[in-house]
């Protein structure tokens, strides 16, 4: 029950073979071993499995993997640059503490990114209404919101604003 | 893994029919957020069959209007693109205040139009305010085309006019349905976002040059298996001018004229309440967002 | 104490950035070959007992491995609740269940398991499963269990599993004495934990031929310890590891599926069999918050003082005892920990009933009185026309108050400062004055708030011990070990931090480990009773305490320095009278490795058995608009304010901090499971069972009352389940004060409200 596709992935064609009845969740975590996308509920409820789609955030869970046929997939592994260094949305999630147990962060990361592309200059109602499709059970979403808010307004100041390398031990 | 026999990705119309013909049982799927919810919870029907993926039929894109004003919104139109178009905004603005409501983003990317309409839900956000434009479904077969207007094609819960080979492909809404109307949509639910109705209430209201009603409409999704129109309480306000009487009096008419039920959801009595006093605030609303 | 300014500073969590690439691993994101999968059949009635099961069609299903009815495993009965195993029998748990059931007791009741090779070969052949149930009343609440001719849940015992009776004075008769008597009953809902990742575990033989388990768990060891004992075979034979986890919130304090899923794994050959539940099942057929209703009376005097508190309660326990006493039990410390009073009497049952079994859950009990307690006390302060800030003010405890329902001495116990402080920061009576404004029309306003008073870890009444260990590297780094679980609430950076502070080296010196593991972590008895920086913080000083030590006398054979000549500061030996460097930290380190004469590698050990307890308290003030004529509230500010002694890490206290308060409010305005008549749950998914969306709350506002607690290791004290104590009673309060009506029971949703205000003919 198989059908080859062609898609890009964080900036890789890949031209895969894939079970019609897989979830494209389960194409990322079970066959291309991208665990980063989690899932929370598998009907499209709580946005763990969240991943950008030719520009838009969808649900992986309730997505086929065929559909992915011709599109082009961001998950949360293609974030940071080649050498590892985080985007600005990433470092900002770091330093302004909106990371806790980090299981609904891939997918908050991602809504996040995209939003910010398709709305640079965000009111902070609408960075909430942006991200309510992406459930957290730890932060009440406050630091969230500020990283959010806290890249826009980072991006606006400075456009060339460099991307920030993180070490453990500098 | 969805408990499912194949899927196949329909390029025409002509391929659909073809599918089902062959397999009357063949699921059509478009945005998938709700067929594949049900797979999940492995309701019947939507387990142990095939699905037609629907999502890159051409004549089901898009949202145009016509010479003579008519609007035309293909039934794959996501729940964004419907609330980002131009066309909506202009012309039909509480159909897109009512399609940003739906659940969450990632679902409004994804989930169409056609689908919240076929799945015959009275929750459905787009279907109360499609009822109050007398929206027109252009529903394509092997057979051919005909326009149902949509109060005909609900016929209940989870059931609409809709057999086996027959495929919803635009909704329409003619000029005359919106011209001049103001409109205001009420989600009642617990939160913000995610959620379903507990009540919806779409409001079109248009208003003769001495400030009286000169056409009013209401529709409520969840007040009865289906979404439904308000007759008694229409036809009371046209003429009558705006004010605490009137609204109280078309509250009353709503009360009359829905059937709410009990559920662990809400109970009658709430909804009966709510029934009252939304249209009243959905006109005033609609009134207030003009000026 | 902190000395190296470590301590108090916000340093980046050390696990922020794998989660924020994706690289951080979760248990069901390892990679596992021939993994087999494990579903429960579930019980489609909440009170009876499988008479037959029929197996032959769903025995044919492709994929299946095997089937198992509860006869074909382990019988042995254990308990669920992540509490130190107890060497007095009668302290114990309860232990009152089996792997797999015929006896029914809750709706979902794991009668049967398929394991098969893929989930969805697993969930075909369940369906096909026959039953034949034989049909018991089914009790719903308390009250129904409690009944004369209500049916034993459990043979063994009466369906009130606790009857307890604590407190001082004489109630009637100073309630007798007081100028007014209030008598309130109150019920709280059954709340559930919502971690974004459900319960799943994994499990298989190891080359040493023992069992593996990887779970997403709270606690280690406890684990380790149950499946033993559910599956009969000793301790040292099970080895626990735990990865990063998504959230527990105290469903992961409770054992619930790794002694399955290493029994399946014994059954099946030691093959890796993984059991990863559903949402559906993790809502409804795991734990929840427990629903207690409490019967209140207070004797209130017109100078405010308080006579008496009067209290009942009855907990509902559901189908299984789990934590069962230990949470309804708690209460009445509290409630003395914050108010004077003449007499107390705490008297308190928990009952066995159909429902879902309760179990910790982030406040473990707290809550629950909290709403009851603080919204009885403004009742009160309003009956004699007091402010409620200053009625909480006069009466709160006087420092050194020994409570004698724990025996534990409070110092430093901070609440008047944290009323007067959020008074201020709230703006409460610039707040109170303009909802004066909106006491007429549709949208009224009020203020409201509520206090609290939480523990630090479980003494006097559990055992508290944690142990830690220190290694150096040879380029002066740390690696640290601890049984002690992160569970995304940052302990281990503030572990970190405390290891750095008292050794003398920075904190990206220290290194921790994404996996917990039982063979290898000193012993901890793991995440919960916001007992770790405090508990475990303890073992964290005296190993570093004992690595510095260490690393001195060794300094001082190879420098021939006197060890009392010397510290340790900012990564340099130094001597301590001037600061004057005698050696690089890293010099020494690689010659404590392979210096001929003095190489020996240093490792540094601790394990602590804690013999106190610091409580910590705090307060929330809230704003809201309460729409009458639909009974929705908007909750339009929100401020908690924490005594929590001394803040290890400002950003991640205040992440804890926002969390609670978030998972507070829905307490208080949206949460809790709903049941039918026959105890089946209504809305076990995430689209029916409310928890708040970013839409759905205020920007959460808070700050600290900052002490040094003179018991705690470094100044501090508990922070991580104190935010969700005191949000419901404030939002209550808040609500009253709007409309004028007191609503008892939460949450207070809008059809809730519509009806209490159409009673209270407000509507």
């Amino acid at each position: 029950m198989n059908q080859t596709i062609e898609f890009t992935l964080n900036g890789e064609t890949m031209h895969y073979s894939v079970d019609v009845r897989q979830s494209l969740l389960e194409l990322l975590r079970d066959e291309l071993a991208l665990t980063g996308t989690k899932e929370g509920c598998g009907v499209g409820e709580c946005g763990a499995c969240t991943v950008i789609v030719d520009g838009e955030t969808v649900d992986s869970c309730i997505y086929l993997a065929v559909w992915a046929d011709g599109k082009t997939l961001t998950t949360v592994e293609g974030l940071a640059a080649e050498d590892g260094s985080l985007s600005d949305v990433q470092t900002a999630y770091v330093q302004d503490g909106a990371v806790q147990c980090g299981f609904c962060i891939p997918g908050m990361v991602l809504s996040s990114t995209q939003f910010l592309e398709d709305n640079p200059t965000p009111t902070r109602p609408e960075i909430k209404r942006a991200l309510s499709g992406n459930m957290c059970r730890c932060t009440g979403y406050q630091k969230i919101v500020d990283a959010v808010a806290d890249v826009a307004e980072k991006r606006q100041e400075n456009a060339d604003i460099a991307p920030v390398k993180f070490t453990r031990h500098a | 893994m969805y408990d499912i026999t194949g899927y196949h990705e329909a390029d025409s119309l002509a391929t659909i029919f073809k599918i089902i013909k062959a397999d009357p049982k063949a699921k059509v799927i478009a945005g998938g957020t709700d067929v594949l919810v049900k797979a999940r919870e492995r309701k019947q029907d939507f387990i142990a069959t095939q699905l037609i993926g629907i999502t890159r039929i051409p004549e089901m894109q898009g949202i145009t209007m016509a010479e003579d004003g008519t609007l035309s919104i293909g039934a794959l139109s996501t729940f964004k693109q419907v609330e980002k178009d131009p066309l909506v905004q202009q012309y039909i603005p509480m159909l897109g205040e009512a399609v940003a409501l739906v659940g969450g983003p990632q679902t409004r990317h994804v989930g169409t139009i056609g689908g919240n309409i076929c799945n015959g839900a009275t929750s459905a956000d787009s279907a109360p305010t499609l009822f109050t434009y007398n929206a027109i479904l252009e529903i394509h077969s092997e057979a051919g085309v005909k326009n149902v207007p949509i109060a005909d094609f609900y016929k209940g819960a989870g059931w609409v006019d809709l057999e086996p080979g027959e495929i919803l492909v635009r909704i329409k809404i003619a000029k005359a349905d919106y011209e001049g109307y103001l409109g205001h949509y009420t989600k009642f639910a617990q939160r913000k976002a995610l959620d379903i109705a507990n009540l919806s209430c779409a409001t079109l209201i248009k208003m003769a040059p001495d400030q009286t009603i000169a056409d009013l409409r209401i529709c409520f999704g969840v007040a009865a298996p289906t979404p439904i129109r308000m007759p008694q309480a229409e036809a009371f306000a046209k003429g009558q001018a705006i004010n605490d009487a009137t609204l109280k009096t078309i509250g009353k008419y709503c009360l009359a004229d829905t059937n709410t039920r009990n559920s662990w959801r809400a109970s009658k009595e709430y909804r009966d309440h709510l029934v009252q006093i939304i249209p009243a605030r959905n006109i005033l609303a609609a009134l207030k967002e003009d000026q | 104490m902190a000395k190296n300014n470590v301590i108090g500073k916000t340093e980046q969590r050390w696990d922020a950035i794998a989660k924020v690439k994706g690289q951080a691993k979760f248990t069901a994101d390892f990679p596992i070959n021939h993994k087999l999968h494990a579903k429960i059949l579930r019980s489609t009635i909440a009170h009876g007992y499988v008479t037959a099961y029929d197996i032959t069609e769903a025995e044919q299903m492709p994929g299946v491995v095997k089937i198992f009815l509860p006869e074909d495993l382990p019988q042995n009965k254990f308990g669920t609740a992540g509490h130190p195993w107890s060497m007095v029998p009668a302290k114990r748990d309860i232990e009152d269940r089996t792997l797999l059931t015929r006896h029914v007791r809750v709706y979902g009741d794991d009668i049967a398991c398929v394991v098969a090779k893929t989930e969805l070969e697993a969930i075909r052949a369940l369906e096909k499963i026959k039953v034949t149930y034989e049909k018991y009343p089914v009790y719903l609440t308390p009250k129904a269990a409690m009944a004369d001719n209500a049916r034993r849940i459990h043979e063994e015992r009466d369906n009130v599993i606790a009857d307890t009776s604590v407190g001082y004075g004489d109630v009637a008769k100073e309630l007798k004495a007081a100028d007014y008597v209030i008598k309130e009953h109150f019920h709280t809902p059954m709340q559930q934990h919502v971690h974004m990742e459900n319960q799943v575990a994994v499990a298989w033989q190891s080359e040493d031929q023992r069992w593996t388990c990887i779970s997403s768990t709270q606690i280690p060891y406890i684990c380790r310890r149950i499946i033993g004992q559910a599956v009969g075979i000793p301790w040292s034979q099970i080895r626990v590891q735990k990865p990063f986890i998504g959230g527990g919130f105290g469903n992961k304090q409770e054992v619930i599926i790794e002694p399955l899923v290493v029994a399946l794994s014994m059954a099946c050959g030691g093959r890796p069999v993984e059991m990863n539940l559903t949402r559906e099942e993790s809502i409804a057929y795991t734990r929840t918050r427990h629903a207690i209703d409490y019967d209140l009376a207070v004797g209130v005097n017109k100078d405010g003082s308080i006579t008496a508190i009067d209290c009942n309660v009855y907990s509902n326990q559901g189908g299984y005892a789990s934590h069962g006493h230990a949470i309804g039990g708690k209460g009445g410390t509290f409630i003395n920990a914050l108010y004077k009073t003449e007499s107390l009497r705490y008297a308190a049952k928990t009952i066995y009933t159909n429902v879902a079994t309760a179990g910790a859950m982030r406040g473990y009990g707290i809550p629950q009185v909290m709403f009851a307690l603080e919204s009885i006390m403004d009742d009160a302060a309003e009956k004699i026309g007091m402010d409620p800030i200053d009625f909480r003010i006069q009466n709160r405890r006087p420092e050194g108050f020994l409570n004698t329902l724990s025996h534990v001495q409070q110092f430093n116990f901070k609440i008047d400062k944290c009323l007067e402080k959020g008074r201020e920061a709230f703006h409460w009576d610039e707040k109170l004055q303009d909802s004066l404004k909106y006491k007429t029309g549709s949208k009224r306003r009020g203020v409201g708030v509520a206090g609290f008073s939480y523990g630090s870890g479980t003494y006097p009444f559990g055992l508290e011990t944690a142990g830690a260990r220190l290694t150096l590297m040879p380029d002066a780094s740390f690696k640290l070990m601890l049984g002690a679980t992160e569970i995304g609430q940052g302990a281990d950076t503030a572990f970190s931090q405390m290891a750095a502070d008292t050794i003398g080296v920075g904190y990206d010196k220290i290194i921790r480990d994404a996996m917990s593991d039982t063979d290898i972590d000193p012993f901890d008895t793991g995440s919960y009773a916001s007992r770790q920086t405090y508990i475990t913080g303890f073992a964290v000083q005296e190993a570093a305490e004992k690595m510095k030590q260490k690393i001195l006398k060794r300094a001082s054979e190879m420098y021939d320095i006197r060890p009392e000549y010397m510290d340790i500061v900012d990564g340099n030996i130094v001597y301590s009278h001037n600061d004057q460097k005698i050696a690089d930290l890293a010099d020494f380190a690689m010659s404590s490795f392979y210096d001929m004469e003095h190489g020996r590698a240093i490792v540094a050990e601790s394990s602590v058995n804690i013999h106190n307890n610091s409580y910590a308290s705090g307060c929330t003030l809230a704003q809201v608009e309460v729409d009458i004529e639909t009974g929705q509230i908007e909750l339009l500010s929100v401020m908690n304010v924490h005594d929590s002694g001394k803040i290890i890490n400002p950003i991640l206290a205040e992440g804890q901090v926002d969390g609670g308060m978030a998972m507070g409010i829905a307490y208080g305005l949206s949460e809790g499971v709903r049941y039918n008549e026959a105890g089946k749950p209504l809305n076990n998914n995430l689209m029916d069972y409310k928890i708040p969306t970013t839409m759905d709350l205020p920007d959460l506002d808070h700050t600290f009352v900052e002490s040094e607690d003179p018991l705690g290791p470094y100044g501090n004290k508990s922070l991580g389940e104190n935010p969700l104590c005191s949000p419901a009673a404030a939002i209550r309060n808040a609500v009253k004060n709007a409309t004028g009506v007191a609503i008892n029971s939460n949450p207070l949703a809008s059809q809730h409200v519509f009806e209490q205000l159409k009673q209270a003919h407000v509507i």
